[in-house]
């Protein structure tokens, strides 16, 4: 259960994505405080959902410093929608977000295998560092996921050793393949699937991270977090071959847990 | 008793899509779903199926199918002709009705005369549903036939039987009006002149249109240097309109990512979105503000206008040896399009709106 602290949910403001979609902003950063307020504003908004105190509301989408809220205009109006939030609100305290399961996951970073991690040198070279000063710091952090977004299952994680932070890639890829463990800004994420990009790609992870099979989908929820292990192009050869038969599976690949939650 | 429809062709492009699913965005499931909710609303009430039936989408047209062994029924909607391809010859189209096939016709969709969006209706598709939902999202392999766009000797698994070809008295109006939306929610990371722009300009939409989404092109909108090009990563929408680095917008649709880092200067409303949805590359568009308030008040309207055609929908009296909607093809069509044609097929579609 998650502690409740005293005091109401932070400040916020509410934007317009429209006429059926509005945004509780909490902030313009990535901050623990705002993934507290924000994870309170969702689970009150969902316990009002649940209860009928929201009619129209369809779906709220947490970020790391908002909550959307998509209504249908046809059940209910903006003015309608927008008082009922500040009314479950107001009665909303902060709570400490919530820690979940630990993870070691495997990668072949772009040292192992070239086709691993075309953006390993350059990143290298832009921090002032070796391939090799690279993947040890990158191998060697734990990342919390913050949140889930973009594509399904994809997980924005963090923080990166602050001498690996370096803004996206000027030109964005038009095809990052499923797999590619890539960094930007002060974040790292591994892509589930194939999509356009404009993050560094410094190696591969073989591990499915999505499918309706699954009870929640996604492998990685938000407050886990994620370790990983430098692994050699034979055992990312043999992991691949491993990866059709775990994403058909009831349960996604739990092998990879490193420890329970705590 | 089922049916076998066989895809012969998917055309440019074609997935199975319904009215998408909801409450996934949390995970990065985007809704899916049909780009124009509408004419799939349509197109399963002349079938007199559940507003939400799963039906085959299709861009720019070329779709062609042949249904097995029994009859079936199945209904177009979107602004095309087809063609009915039976063993004493064909039988030309319009859209907007339902049709009987019966076994071994073939019935193909010519190109789309107006936009790059129609629907074929199909009585109790049996598919496989995710999230709720048989819409197809190809990049997760969720819905449709396997996960996947329809490829050609695709088997669907429909409902046999005919029970009487109907007709919409009224197709849906072209509306070229300009495109509504609400400024925000990053409207603040562009200054007078560049808003000014993106409501007096005119914008085309490019080749890079797909599911995910439209990329304009059109007067580049700078960035204020104060905010620049980049946000921490907040929730998108169908219908938030990104502006890169480039300055060229991006609108994005259905398929379209669940949150990004580019600022969004508008939304365009829910009564709108379907329009500029079924947009084909090459057509121009302006946008216009305007409040929430009257965004809602838009909503209503549209909804009040679906179920008036949803109304009008009546049997198909056959009128003798001619086609009996040449009424539509007059309203809609000029020149009529050679749906025989396998290769005249637009090649503006299926590249993506590109950097996220």
């Amino acid at each position: 259960m998650p502690l409740r602290q005293p005091g109401a949910v932070m400040n916020y403001r509410i934007l317009s994505l429209g006429d059926a979609v509005l945004t509780i902003e909490f902030g313009a950063v990535i901050d623990r405080r705002l993934l507290a307020a924000v994870a309170a504003a969702d689970q009150a908004l969902l316990q009002a959902v649940a209860a009928g105190q929201l009619p129209g509301v369809v779906e709220t989408v947490p970020t790391f410093r908002s909550l959307t809220v998509i209504h249908d205009p046809l059940r209910s109006t903006r003015s309608e929608v927008e008082a009922a939030i500040h009314a479950v609100l107001r009665q909303t305290a902060a709570i400490v977000a919530r820690r979940g399961r630990v993870w070691q996951l495997p990668v072949c970073y772009g040292d192992q295998l070239a086709s691993c991690g075309p953006d390993l040198d350059q990143l290298a070279a832009a921090c002032g560092l070796g391939a090799a000063e690279v993947v040890r710091l990158h191998a060697g952090g734990c990342y919390e996921v913050y949140m889930l977004g973009f594509l399904p299952g994809f997980a924005f994680m963090g923080d990166l050793p602050p001498v690996l932070a370096r803004a996206r890639r000027s030109e964005p890829r038009t095809r990052v393949p499923a797999g590619s463990v890539a960094t930007a800004g002060s974040l790292t994420a591994i892509y589930p699937w194939e999509s356009p990009g404009g993050w560094h790609l410094i190696g591969v992870c073989p591990l499915p991270l999505f499918s309706p099979s699954w009870p929640q989908a996604a492998l990685l929820q938000p407050g886990d977090r994620v370790r990983l292990r430098a692994i050699d192009a034979g055992e990312f050869a043999a992991l691949q071959a491993a990866a059709p038969a775990m994403r058909v599976a009831a349960q996604p690949p739990l092998a990879f847990l490193a420890a329970a939650a705590e | 008793m089922r049916a076998v429809l066989e895809v012969l062709s998917p055309g440019a492009m074609a997935s199975i899509q319904d009215l998408g699913r909801s409450g996934w965005r949390r995970i990065g499931v985007p809704g899916s779903g049909a780009l124009e909710p509408g004419w799939l609303r349509l197109g399963n009430a002349l079938l007199g199926n559940p507003e939400d039936a799963p039906a085959i989408e299709f861009l720019a047209g070329g779709l062609a199918v042949r249904a097995l062994e029994l009859p079936l029924q199945v209904a177009l909607a979107g602004h095309c002709t087809a063609e009915l391809v039976h063993a004493g010859g064909r039988r030309r189209l319009a859209s907007w009705r339902s049709v009987c096939l019966k076994q071994g016709e073939t019935l193909r969709c010519g190109n789309l005369a107006v936009g790059r969006v129609g629907y074929l209706a199909l009585a109790g598709l049996a598919v496989v549903r995710h999230f709720g939902s048989a819409s197809t999202y190809a990049r997760a392999g969720l819905g449709g036939i396997d996960g996947r766009l329809l490829a050609p000797g695709v088997r669907l698994s429909v409902a046999a039987g005919c029970s009487g070809e109907r007709l919409l008295q009224r197709p849906p109006a072209v509306d070229e009006a300009p495109i509504r939306v609400v400024p925000g929610p990053q409207d603040d990371h562009f200054d007078a002149p560049a808003m000014a722009i993106f409501f007096t300009q005119a914008y085309r939409v490019s080749a890079a249109a797909d599911r995910m989404g439209i990329r304009l092109d059109g007067p580049p909108l700078r960035h204020r240097p104060d905010k620049g090009a980049e946000i921490v990563s907040d929730a998108t929408v169908p219908g938030s309109i990104q502006v890169p680095g480039s300055g060229q917008p991006i609108v994005l649709l259905a398929d379209g990512q669940t949150a990004g880092g580019y600022p969004k200067i508008a939304t365009v409303i829910t009564a709108d979105l379907p329009r500029l949805a079924v947009m084909a590359p090459g057509q121009t568009l302006r946008f216009a503000a305007v409040s929430v308030a009257a965004a809602e008040q838009a909503a209503r309207a549209r909804e009040a206008e679906l179920q008036a055609l949803i109304a009008g929908i009546g049997p198909l009296a056959e009128a003798g040896n001619g086609d009996p909607q040449a009424i539509y093809t007059a309203n809609l069509i000029s020149g009529v399009v050679d749906a025989g044609a396998a290769d005249g097929l637009p090649a503006a579609v299926g590249r993506s709106p590109g950097e996220r």
